[in-house]
């Protein structure tokens, strides 16, 4: 080994997390540092890992729906529906009308409430700490309307496969039509905060590059992806739950940065008011309930049904013998792929950008770790 | 998927005709009061269109079927091929996308484990599951080299399956502990095990509870 002296640059690593605020939960991040730039990286998960998948092979159908929600909790709505999609796609029934149309209106105002989660906390991790006020007092407000729907605010359990449990409550629609007023003015407040702040824009622009080839070449999803400049949704490429019916953009833009990726997410908030207000407008009457059994016994054999969640593509691939427990259930969980990206995005970038890439990759370690 | 055996669950929580094990070859005197179930299969039909036809010729013997289930298209295909044809539907097709690696562990059969690679193509915007079968201790091919996304899908079936990748750059468990003994998803880990030496030393619990 060739001696070194305190002048040559030598490798510094450093632990980051897993208890770190801006982690966004218990992700341990080894950073290999040559000065303040960011040689590698290497991840280390799991400290959440409660093996959702080995239990939902020891509960019945209906009785693993409650634990999807405890992977990605601040979107337990999207999870639940990806769930309740893959079971209805094995049984080969259909959600009736009424019930797709409150669950599109349900999984858009989730989406609405993970974009704020998402915005706040990013916007702290760079050092903006306003914002996290504004968009925890607007996302209260979606949680109040879950909170009237079924009782829970952060893990609902909201949908049944086959269609729901509850039927909406009275005043319903005049309580969606309210937020979806109060909430577009707000949206503007917040880019008035943050889209031309010099701080937040200096902090962003050209950070965490990922491009369009990068992104499929590592399976990236959701936001990412489309700020990269791909126009993929799957709510308009494979459309589920009646989407087709909806009029809303797929909003890209082209850069690939952190930055962008902020506005995705920006105008995602906006498209799913469009989407909430052409749905509640329209609620079909009837049954919420589809034909299913009281024993949820699928034929054998195996499915994959897949969503667009706040963060990506969630899929499940459920594999049934015909019993009432699944044999074999596996979430393809949108953050635990984005996260691979994460060494691509940091390396040879600086070590307080680190902090700017976890928060735009939107990752939440209980979906991560599962 | 004819030679599929029905494998027990776990916790036997459907109850089969007359206590007869549901995988057991039917016995004459059992047969006699009880006849036997034939095993169930999933009711998959032929694949028809140029893509399976295109994917049987460039692939031959080596690929056993190619059907669809509840209109998802999959193609089954011998362990040796499954690589060579993720590569050729991600140069020849377009499936440019790995959406997930997973298995399937049916502890009864010889070839124990199902793996499955799903994937995606933009360009026209299907579907397809590559499934194939693998024997315990068998060691497939890593699709790092196609696609850089399966690094952590497969580590991630390693990690809870036991199935080692050759010639993955980083063969590690994921999820749980490093020094962590058994698998976890396999079938014949019961739902309360745990690896107990792990625990007491690392956690300081005597029972893990």
């Amino acid at each position: 080994m060739a001696e070194t002296t305190f002048l040559d640059s030598t490798e510094l690593v450093l632990n980051m997390g897993p208890q770190h605020p801006s982690t966004h939960g218990v992700l341990r991040v080894i950073l290999k540092l040559d000065g303040e730039k960011v040689n590698g990286t290497e991840c280390v998960i799991g400290y959440l890992h409660r093996g959702v998948e080995k239990i939902g092979e020891n509960r019945t159908y209906q009785q693993f729906a409650p634990y999807v929600d405890r992977m990605d909790y601040v979107a337990a709505v999207s999870n639940g529906l990806g769930y309740c999609l893959a079971v209805e796609k094995l049984l080969n029934v259909e959600a009736p009308p009424r019930a797709q149309v409150a669950r599109v209106i349900l999984t858009e105002l989730n989406r609405i409430a993970s974009h704020l989660l998402w915005l706040g906390t990013h916007a702290l991790d760079i050092g903006a700490i306003t914002p996290v006020f504004y968009c925890f007092r607007e996302r209260e407000e979606v949680l109040k309307i879950f909170e009237n729907y079924c009782g829970a605010r952060l893990t609902t359990h909201a949908f049944r496969i086959g269609g729901l449990l509850y039927e909406l409550y009275d005043g319903f629609e005049q309580e969606v039509k309210t937020f979806c007023d109060m909430f577009i003015p707000k949206v503007d407040e917040y880019e008035e905060l943050l889209t031309n702040n010099r701080i937040w824009v200096n902090r962003l622009k050209g950070v965490g590059l990922l491009s369009a080839e990068e992104c499929k070449e590592y399976g990236v999803t959701g936001p990412v992806l489309r700020a990269a400049g791909v126009k993929w949704d799957l709510r308009k490429a494979q459309p589920y739950s009646g989407y087709e019916q909806y009029d809303f953009e797929i909003p890209t833009r082209t850069n690939g940065d952190t930055y962008d990726r902020y506005m995705v997410r920006m105008e995602e908030m906006r498209q799913s008011i469009r989407i909430i207000r052409q749905a509640v407008d329209k609620i079909p009457t009837g049954p919420i309930m589809g034909k299913v059994g009281k024993v949820v016994k699928p034929p054998v054999g195996e499915a994959y049904v897949s969503i667009e969640a706040p963060k990506g593509e969630l899929g499940y691939f459920i594999v049934s013998d015909n019993s009432t427990q699944p044999y074999r259930v596996r979430v393809r969980p949108p953050s635990f792929v984005n996260l691979q990206a994460l060494d691509r995005m940091v390396r040879g970038g600086l070590v307080a950008d680190v902090v700017a890439i976890i928060g735009t990759l939107d990752i939440v370690l209980g979906e991560v770790d599962r | 998927m004819a030679d599929e055996q029905k494998p027990e669950g776990p916790v036997p929580s459907a109850p089969e005709g007359q206590g007869t094990p549901p995988a057991a070859p039917p016995k004459p005197a059992a047969a006699a009061h009880a006849p036997p179930k034939p095993p169930p299969e999933m009711a998959a039909t032929a694949w028809e269109g140029d893509l399976p036809n295109q994917i049987r010729e460039r692939f031959g013997d080596q690929v056993s079927a190619c059907s669809t289930y509840l209109g998802q298209n999959f193609v089954a295909v011998k362990a040796d091929a499954a690589v060579p044809l993720i590569e050729f539907l991600k140069l020849e097709a377009d499936f440019d996308y790995l959406v997930d690696v997973t298995a399937v562990d049916y502890p009864k059969r010889a070839e124990r484990f199902d793996l499955f690679y799903l994937l995606y193509s933009f360009a026209r915007n299907e579907r397809l599951r590559v499934k194939t079968m693998i024997a315990d201790g068998a060691k497939p091919a890593t699709a790092v080299s196609v696609h850089a996304g399966a690094n952590w899908l497969e580590r991630e079936v390693f990690d809870m399956f036991g199935i080692q990748f050759e010639g993955h750059p980083d063969m590690r468990r994921i999820l749980m502990p490093e020094e962590w003994e058994g698998f976890p998803l396999r079938k014949d880990y019961g739902i309360l095990k745990q690896d107990d030496r792990w625990v007491r030393e690392n956690l300081g619990i005597e029972s893990g509870q």
